[in-house]
């Protein structure tokens, strides 16, 4: 789990590399606007996430420990772990977070600085299921299910549909897995509605980015 | 009463058996339901992963179109509940992402809406219906029935659709015992049954979705009770026992929409439960017409 870059920035704690503050200064002005994420600042490690969080025994990093490394100055780190990834998105953490934090959105803004940069696990295709939904969305308006799992599975597992077709033909055998998609009226207004707020979306260049200094953790302490 | 139904993805794939009960349900207590026309997918929790904007956007075409309507939004499945009002909260406390937001949907003529309230139709029956109502129009017994009620994620948390405790909702649990069932304790009941993880890491899913059925037959239970199209599919699809050499047979995975409109005298085909891939053998049977329930 630790890299050379992590390592070396035991080696200097307090030190940001120019590609953590980078970074860092993205997932910031990401945050900054959304209440339950900016109070990431006021976390006590207290764990209650973790113990809350149904899938953390699959997680290589638990809830807590991502947002200590993202404290430590590891976010590169913790982008390429499954954690992120792995969060089904069942709001218990955020529920029960004394510190009211929303780490659950936290998460939805590491997955998006994830897809920005590139940055995923090593042989790792499962962010592709949610570049496959939104093509699904651009492309119908809605979600067509059989499209996006065929598309997912052809993209990144082939060998999983031959394994899965049993519950696919039990699905479509119970009147379940309409085959063709339904496209909306209005696709057009609803690309040209996507195509806009993307441009809100894309790294605001222009923007200077507050409060992102070079010292993280203990280094900040004092200051 | 009349409500905007926002069906949602779901409803019209593999959830089409709660599409069917829950307008059987409205039918038979005389509340109307219109679609709302020409609704897109609400995003779910996965655009959000993707852009942020873009997320909040698409969702607020819908909101904007059932600003127009005017009724209350009647949102069954859970994911669609939370993002529709995740999207109303956000519109309301962040004045810049509004700006951005109705300066995406002028571009389609749309205008910015989002005072509608976003509601789940089990709150719906609960509040605006009311259990004497439905007690009323009662004509079939669900005695037989014990089912353990999963209430699942996403409409208890973080937008709590039921009064009450969220972490120990018992609204099905009334409803239920008032129509005759005997739901039994079913404690894991807002535990997650994986959502989406069914594509991405299904042995994750698959183990969540096992210990929640497991857990409801070690308590009896002859059916498990769902608010969601995601967790039906889920908990219906990773059930995993087989029925043969002696294991218990796979669970019967219905809606809450289902068990009601037996109750009101739907037909089992009326509430779609030809569509669940574990037949659920126990039925509704007539009320005597002397009982003093209707």
């Amino acid at each position: 789990m630790r890299s050379p870059k992590l390592r070396a920035a035991m080696d200097t704690p307090g030190v940001l590399s120019k590609n953590e503050k980078e970074l860092r200064a993205a997932f910031l002005a990401d945050i900054d606007r959304i209440p339950g994420a900016a109070r990431l600042r006021q976390c006590i490690q207290c764990g209650t996430c973790t113990a809350s969080c149904p899938v953390s025994y699959a997680m290589d990093l638990t809830p807590r420990q991502t947002i200590a490394m993202f404290r430590a100055g590891a976010i590169e780190d913790l982008l390429k772990s499954r954690t992120i990834w792995v969060c089904a998105s069942c709001y218990q953490c955020t529920m029960r977070c004394p510190a009211d934090i929303s780490v659950t959105e936290l998460l939805y803004a590491f997955k998006r600085t994830a897809m920005e940069r590139g940055i995923f696990p090593p042989k790792f295709p499962v962010h592709v299921l949610a570049k496959t939904f939104a093509d699904n969305v651009a492309r119908y308006g809605r979600n067509f299910e059989v499209g996006m799992i065929l598309r997912y599975f052809m993209r990144t597992r082939p060998l999983e549909l031959l394994k899965r077709r049993r519950d696919g033909l039990a699905l479509w055998r119970h009147g379940r897995l309409p085959l063709r998609p339904s496209r909306i009226k209005g696709i057009d207004g609803l690309r040209k509605i996507i195509a806009k707020a993307e441009t809100f979306d894309l790294p605001q260049e222009h923007l200077e980015h507050e409060r992102v200094t070079d010292a993280v953790g203990y280094a900040t302490i004092g200051r | 009463m009349r409500y905007t139904y926002y069906p949602g993805c779901s409803l019209h794939a593999t959830g089409v058996a709660y599409e069917k009960s829950i307008r059987a349900v409205f039918g038979k207590l005389g509340a109307e339901l219109v679609e709302l026309d020409d609704w897109n997918c609400c995003g779910a929790t996965v655009y959000t992963s993707v852009r942020k904007t873009v997320a909040y956007a698409i969702s607020a075409r819908n909101l904007a179109l059932a600003a127009k309507a005017g009724d209350d939004v009647l949102a069954p499945c859970s994911a669609c509940y939370y993002v529709l009002n995740r999207t109303r909260e956000a519109l309301t406390e962040q004045p810049e992402l509004r700006e951005h937001v109705g300066a995406a949907l002028a571009e389609a003529g749309l205008e910015l809406g989002f005072d509608t309230p976003v509601r789940h139709p089990l709150e719906v029956l609960l509040t605006d219906v009311g259990l004497d109502r439905i007690v009323k129009a009662q004509t079939h017994s669900l005695e037989g029935f014990r089912p353990a009620c999963y209430y699942g994620c996403q409409i208890v948390r973080p937008y709590p659709a039921l009064k009450g405790d969220p972490e120990l909702p018992m609204a099905m649990e009334r409803l239920f015992t008032a129509l005759g069932a005997a739901p039994v304790d079913y404690p894991p009941k807002v535990r997650c049954c994986g959502g989406m993880l069914v594509a991405t890491f299904p042995e994750v899913a698959r183990k969540l979705c096992t210990e929640l059925t497991g857990w409801a037959r070690e308590r009896d239970a002859n059916c498990l009770v769902t608010v969601c199209p995601l967790c039906q599919a889920n908990l219906d699809l990773l059930n995993l026992s087989s029925g043969k050499n002696g294991s218990p047979g796979r669970l019967p995975v219905l809606y809450f929409t289902q068990l009601v409109g037996l109750a009101l005298g739907c037909s089992p085909q009326d509430v779609g439960m030809q569509h669940g891939l574990a037949p659920m053998t126990v039925e509704a049977l007539p009320l005597p017409m002397a009982s003093g329930r209707n």
